[in-house]
């Protein structure tokens, strides 16, 4: 049992998504974050007075699956998220402990 | 905590002044005969003539010399430039401060027009408009309207009911101290708000007003030229706009955070609206509906359109992007610029107007205010105190008899004359709302207060001053 963390640019996530969703993962949770890597931000101006944002808009998805299916949801993501400009993001694998279903009390992989 | 009781005992003393009157004088529209009711001030022979007013005083009855047409658009005027200040300047400016002042920011525009509102038909009108004292200001002889009445004093327009005379003026008299508020944005206690307005409109407006349109106005009667309020409403909210940001300082944080404006659209929104009242105030000037209106409405449009492109254009050339806040404001400054110069110059001058002045804002907002320093956050000054300056100027360049006869010639027009009366008219305004608004800070700081203390200016006014939020 893995859980994806995966930072994206947001205008990727239904292409991601729709990804996913063809390899047979259930569910994922998706946040909208702000952040900065490589990138880093941009300047905007109003009326002559400039600011420096440091900090971009991303997505972050979150997803926990089954050991098994963790390099194809990896492959997935990084094929539909890439544009192979600076920005795109970074996937973040971890291993979990424990799942549990909170209605029936399942556990670990029955869980997902 | 005895000075905010002092404040609330003064606005209901301001109403209670109201109520009295209403008692005690019976205001002509309570009368069933109005002809009746007024005593008359449109009887009296003019003493001087009326300056661009068509149809001559007469004593047959003065009912039948009310035009209807004429009535209904100053009317509809009115109402124009009521909504020039809520909702126009106050999206415009609701939209360029920050979340959590966005409340607070619309509110100062929308109570200015209920207090100033008040203030007009109580003392305000007559210290403008009413028999002239000394050529300086007016006397209380048309305290609560009194003598204001439906018959047309030919004095200011010969064909509409005085009353609609005044109730134009007023939405004058209500948009001018609401213009300043752009200049002392996010900081300012409600409270040294309402007393500071109140005191503005009656000790700077009102004399101003007196001088440049009353009859006796020694501005008037030396010949300068404002035929919408180029000096009387930009000039000296813009620069009692710069009094405040110089007197108040700077927002906490000013130019080491990020303070960007937190909803662009209500800003354009605001400036569209502006764009759309100020045909009202340009157009209805002229208290006719005839040709004299028409080209105002006209070189009106003509200039806007040309300062926000001249704007943009500036904007794009110096900074590399075209932005819709400068489209925006290019538009305002437009607005303000042709304001003086609306019902006396051509179209094609109109052009020029504004093309001035989108480029003249454009760097006084976005050069030389980050360059000297002052906090004027929504450039109060840089776009009404520096386009109502070259609107005045334009004026003494490029009026014509031409475009009407009832105005004059400018220095382009064979007359260099002209350019030195607009520049003194200029300077008056300038060092008269400077002068006035300092000591009128002063003493509302010295009463009330006039910032919100720093915990209050970090919370937003929104939650400091009115316990709400603009979102939820």
């Amino acid at each position: 049992m893995k859980k994806i963390e995966a930072i994206i640019k947001p205008f990727k996530l239904d292409e991601v998504k729709d990804s996913l969703n063809d390899l047979g993962v259930k569910g994922m949770t998706v946040t909208e974050v702000k952040g900065f890597g490589r990138q880093k931000g941009h300047t905007e101006t109003y009326r002559g007075a400039e600011y420096t944002v440091d900090f971009v808009p991303k997505v972050k998805i979150e997803i926990v699956v089954h050991d098994d299916l963790v390099a194809k949801v990896v492959e997935a993501i990084t094929n539909a998220a890439k544009t192979g400009t600076i920005g795109d993001g970074k996937i973040f694998v971890t291993s979990l402990n424990e799942a549990i279903r909170i209605r029936t009390g399942e556990k670990g992989d029955n869980a997902l | 905590m005895k000075l905010k009781h002092g404040l609330i005992v003064l606005m209901l003393l301001l109403g209670a002044a109201g109520f009295a009157l209403a008692q005690t004088a019976a205001p002509p529209t309570s009368a069933p005969v109005p002809a009746a009711a007024t005593p008359a001030p449109a009887a009296a022979p003019a003493p001087t003539p009326p300056t661009g007013s068509p149809g001559a005083p007469g004593s047959i009855d003065a009912q039948a010399k009310i035009n209807s047409g004429d009535t209904a658009w100053v009317l509809t005027s009115s109402a124009l430039v009521l909504l020039m200040t809520a909702p126009g300047l106050a999206l415009f400016y609701g939209g360029m401060v920050r979340k959590k002042n966005v409340l607070g920011t619309i509110m100062q525009s929308f109570i200015i027009l209920c207090l100033i509102s008040v203030q007009w038909v109580l003392w305000g009108y007559s210290m403008a408009f009413g028999p002239d004292k000394g050529g300086i200001i007016g006397s209380l002889a048309w305290f609560g309207l009194s003598g204001v009445g439906y018959d047309p004093n030919p004095d200011y327009a010969a064909t509409i009911p005085h009353q609609a005379f005044m109730i134009f003026q007023m939405m004058f008299a209500v948009i001018t101290p609401a213009l300043i508020a752009g200049a002392f944005a996010e900081r300012m206690k409600f409270s040294g708000f309402l007393l500071f307005t109140l005191l503005w409109a009656t000790f700077v407006y009102d004399p101003l007003a007196h001088w440049v349109w009353a009859i006796g106005g020694w501005l008037r009667n030396m010949g300068a030229l404002d035929f919408a309020g180029g000096t009387v409403v930009h000039i000296s909210s813009g620069v009692a706009g710069l009094a405040c940001a110089l007197y108040m300082g700077k927002r906490k944080g000013y130019g080491t955070e990020a303070m960007p404006p937190h909803n662009l659209p209500l800003t354009v929104l605001g400036a569209a609206l502006l764009w759309f009242g100020w045909f009202g105030f340009n157009a209805g000037s002229a208290l006719s509906a005839g040709p004299l209106a028409t080209v105002a409405f006209i070189v009106t449009n003509t200039a806007t359109a040309a300062a926000a492109l001249a704007w943009m254009g500036a904007e794009w050339l110096h900074r590399g992007k075209p932005t819709v806040l400068g489209a925006a404001s290019g538009a305002v400054a437009g607005l303000v610029a042709i304001t003086p110069a609306s019902g006396f110059v051509t179209v094609l001058s109109s052009i020029l107007v504004g093309i001035g002045a989108g480029v003249f804002c454009y760097i006084a907002t976005s050069i030389i205010k980050n360059k000297l320093g002052y906090d004027d956050s929504l450039d109060a000054f840089g776009v009404h105190g520096i386009g109502g300056t070259w609107g005045a100027i334009a004026t003494g360049l490029l009026a014509t008899k031409l475009v009407n006869p009832a105005g004059g010639d400018g220095f382009f027009y064979g007359n260099p004359k002209q350019l030195m009366i607009q520049i003194i008219a200029v300077a008056a305004s300038w060092a008269f709302s400077f002068i006035g608004t300092m000591i009128i800070l002063k003493v509302v700081d010295s009463l009330v207060g006039l910032r919100v203390s720093t915990e209050e200016e970090q919370v937003g006014l929104d939650l400091s001053q009115h316990n709400e939020h603009g979102y939820n």
